[in-house]
């Protein structure tokens, strides 16, 4: 008994490492130490069910092979998963989230597809094993898509004719399927196994049709997803460590992924039924007039070079061009001369929420340079040039102007209150939300096409002659 | 019903924790900085890893003589752990970027 109550009060210091870091982690001062306080926490949780969790129905037994093979397991997992984050590239970042993710819902499945043979007598606990296995399955086949989306193995969004309705039929062969296993007391595997298959498949046609850009909105989904499977883990076998662990993640998660839609105008009920596209084209109709002004990177370094206070506004196109170590070199080589240069970073900048910060972190930029949009919008009309780089809904005035726009009511960036906007794109093309952005328009506006890695080295390099 | 009824009935400590925990979440993420957001979803990715603590039950409940039993558990325990230490690994790259540069600049 001593040694249940010595494991219960290791979780207890489990679950508060897991509060006490997730509230260091949304503090810049504290977030790495939160981290590792989380780790601390997951060590002792983990290193305690090992040695000292015994089962209530003495089923639990600690033979050299299976303490073996748990042991194999943590080494590999430890050691791979180890040298991935190490090695994966700063741009790289959200599909890796989104693999490990995936991981944990896989985990999650795994664990309800083997207790379920132990339960065929209980419903409740067959009930609590199918809800973790469908969610913990759709959260895995959920994550890899959007892992191979984000890492351009799968490029288009696959939409199949009247998608929404096969996805719902699907959802309720799923609950369904949970349901009379659960009534029935099956103790047929076969029938749990389908589910699985269902659930599995459920998890790809969910993700497929939504597209790239949303892709951080369903990975943080997916990511309270896989919190949920974890807290049915904890119900399964009166966990409190897992149910804690499985429970914050799923709120924080959720408010997490609102927060993101919030950021983006978005709400969350068009990124997964794909809404967005209809109201895209509808929007798209609305054309704008006058011209584009074309400026050559001898005419924008002189811009630079002369002006007092400089706002680089980042966006997706950056990350893309992996552009991020170039845009640090022009900004302090525009410090040198003089020129005061900020980063203007809308919430919804880059792949995911925060990844502009992260992104030029890694390039050493300056914490304090960085801005938020809330900060930067006023200090627009006291600066002589703002350089947009592969951003483009996020600087179109369409959201506060046009009521018509599928953007309308975005918060943006004002960047037209400055005396020059300077915009680099690789062309034409409209952004991602598929409209026309009068931004380029404007009298103000000149526009340097190209690359961003390239047209930013050239810069660089003519601001060096200069 | 009435099963239902036990099952809550037996599990109230876990249906307190539940619901505590719930608002507890909701509070601790409430106001954090959108420039965290990234790096609080993988640190959130992480601890959901806690799930590889069942499937280390799962392992030292199966009989030591089922191949098919220990293989998957196996599998379950390697995936469990990559979403742990891969999770925290990458959160703690995130923010050390973050952290370096007021104390390199000033």
């Amino acid at each position: 008994m001593t040694q249940q109550y010595i494991l219960d009060l290791l979780y207890l210091i489990g679950s508060i490492t897991f509060v006490i870091g997730l509230k260091m982690l949304s503090g810049p001062q504290t977030a790495r130490r939160g981290n590792l306080v989380a780790a601390f926490g997951m060590t002792v949780a983990i290193l305690g069910t090992i040695f000292l969790y015994e089962d209530p129905h003495g089923n639990t037994s600690r033979e050299t092979i299976k303490l073996g093979i748990i042991f194999g397991g943590l080494a590999i997992g430890t050691l791979v998963g180890w040298m991935t984050a190490k090695r994966v590239k700063m741009t790289a970042m959200p599909e890796l989230v989104s693999l490990f993710n995936g991981m944990g819902g896989a985990c999650a499945a795994l664990i309800s597809l083997l207790e379920f043979e132990h339960n065929v007598h209980d419903p409740m606990r067959i009930g609590i094993i199918m809800a973790g296995m469908i969610i913990g399955s759709v959260s895995f086949s959920g994550s890899i898509i959007a892992f191979m989306k984000l890492n351009g193995t799968l490029k288009k969004s696959l939409r199949l004719p009247n998608y929404n309705i096969i996805n719902a039929v699907m959802l309720l062969l799923n609950v369904a399927a949970a349901v009379c296993i659960t009534w029935s007391g099956t103790d047929q595997m076969h029938y749990v196994l389908l589910a699985f298959v269902l659930a599995l498949a459920y998890g790809v046609m969910f993700v497929v049709p939504i597209g790239g850009a949303d892709m951080p909105v369903v990975i943080s989904l997916l990511n309270s997803f896989t919190g949920l499977a974890a807290a049915f883990g904890g119900f399964l076998y009166d966990n409190q460590v897992m149910l804690t662990g499985g429970i914050l993640v799923g709120s924080a998660g959720t408010i997490l992924t609102v927060a993101m839609c919030k950021a983006m105008n978005r709400p969350l009920f068009n990124v997964i039924f794909g809404a967005f596209g209809e109201t895209a084209s509808a929007g798209a109709g609305h054309s704008v007039q006058g011209s584009i002004k074309d400026i050559s990177i001898t005419d924008a370094a002189v811009l630079m070079n002369y002006s007092k206070k400089v706002v680089i506004v980042p966006g997706y196109g950056l990350a893309v061009a992996q552009a991020q170590h170039v845009i640090h070199e022009l900004e302090m080589i525009l410090e040198e001369r003089g020129v005061q240069v900020k980063y203007a970073i809308h919430p919804v900048a880059g792949r995911m929420p925060g990844h502009m910060n992260v992104l030029l972190a890694e390039s050493n930029v300056d914490y304090g340079k960085l801005v938020e949009m809330e900060e930067i919008n006023p200090e627009f009309s006291s600066t002589d040039v703002v350089l947009v780089v592969g951003a483009n809904d996020v600087v179109n005035p369409a959201a506060k102007t046009d009521p018509s726009s599928p953007i309308y009511g975005m918060p943006i960036l004002d960047v037209e209150n400055a005396h020059h906007i300077i915009v680099n794109k690789r062309s034409m093309n409209a952004g991602y939300a598929g409209i026309e952005n009068e931004l380029f328009y404007h009298t103000k506006t000149s526009m340097l096409f190209g690359d961003a890695k390239d047209a930013l080295t050239k810069l660089v390099s003519e601001l060096k002659s200069m | 019903m009435i099963q239902l009824i036990n099952f809550l009935g037996e599990h109230i400590e876990m249906i307190y924790i539940l619901i505590l925990s719930i608002f507890v979440g909701v509070e601790v993420i409430g106001k954090v900085p959108s420039v965290l957001h990234t790096p609080l979803m993988s640190g959130a990715n992480a601890i959901h890893g806690v799930v590889i603590v069942g499937s280390i039950i799962v392992m030292l409940n199966t009989d030591a003589s089922n191949i098919l039993l220990l293989s998957l558990g196996f599998l379950a325990v390697v995936m469990g752990t990559l979403n742990v230490v891969g999770g925290f690994v990458v959160t703690d790259r995130m923010l050390e970027m973050f952290k370096k540069k007021p104390e390199a600049k000033k």
